[in-house]
């Protein structure tokens, strides 16, 4: 493999893992479910993306067993299904009573909210 | 495939599995000490992503493509894991 092929994975790698790394601070150190479930949500997200990306780069779409197609199509996994895990989370904890930090609160009477 | 790769590379993916591997250590944190039952479902749900992050690397640096399949079936898995968890803590159970 050239230079330039390896540059591309050692940038997508290290964008993943500070994607990864910032997506964890969150989950530790923000106050109440709903924003933890923000932070990995989104972050852990593109860090996991960005090293299925570094995959699909590494081997390429010549290699025996189709790994990189793999990738790509963990890619689109991941797309779909990390917001509606994080929905249903969510959803558990407004149904559980679940309160938000400070003194914001759900709206009175949402009109699309499930009874 | 593995030997002809250069050194700044191996060491970006070293470098790369050691923060994959120590995030899913704190997230351990927020599952054992998380108040409520939902952060301890979403600490879950970061260390399974955080493990298909390390299975990713793992692939890259054995120079072995299996590894991404066995990461999309984590994954896979994670996700069902975690709908089902959601479902059992509103509902009472998973399959009515």
């Amino acid at each position: 493999m050239n230079t330039i092929h390896a540059l591309i994975v050692t940038v997508l790698i290290a964008i993943g893992s500070g994607f990864l790394l910032v997506g964890t601070i969150g989950l530790l150190r923000f106050p109440d479910v709903y924003n933890r479930m923000h932070a990995t949500s989104k972050a852990t997200t593109l860090g996991a993306a960005s090293l299925f990306l570094a995959g699909a780069v590494y081997f390429g779409p010549q290699e025996v067993g189709g790994a990189g197609l793999t990738s790509l199509v963990g890619i689109v996994f991941l797309f779909l299904t990390v917001p509606t895990g994080a929905h249903v989370i969510s959803q558990a904890a407004e149904r559980m009573g679940v309160a938000f930090h400070g003194d914001a609160s759900w709206p009175d009477d949402p009109p699309d909210r499930e009874q | 495939m593995a030997t002809d790769i250069p050194v700044f590379l191996d060491l970006a993916i070293t470098i790369g599995l050691v923060i994959a591997s120590g995030v899913t250590l704190l997230a351990g944190y927020r599952v054992i000490r998380g108040p409520t039952t939902p952060d301890r479902v979403v600490g879950l749900d970061a260390i399974g992503t955080n493990v298909v992050a390390v299975a990713v690397l793992f692939a890259l640096q054995t120079g072995r493509g299996f590894f991404i399949d066995v990461g999309l079936v984590l994954a896979i898995i994670g996700f069902i894991s975690t709908v089902a968890v959601a479902r059992y803590v509103t509902d009472g159970d998973i399959i009515e």
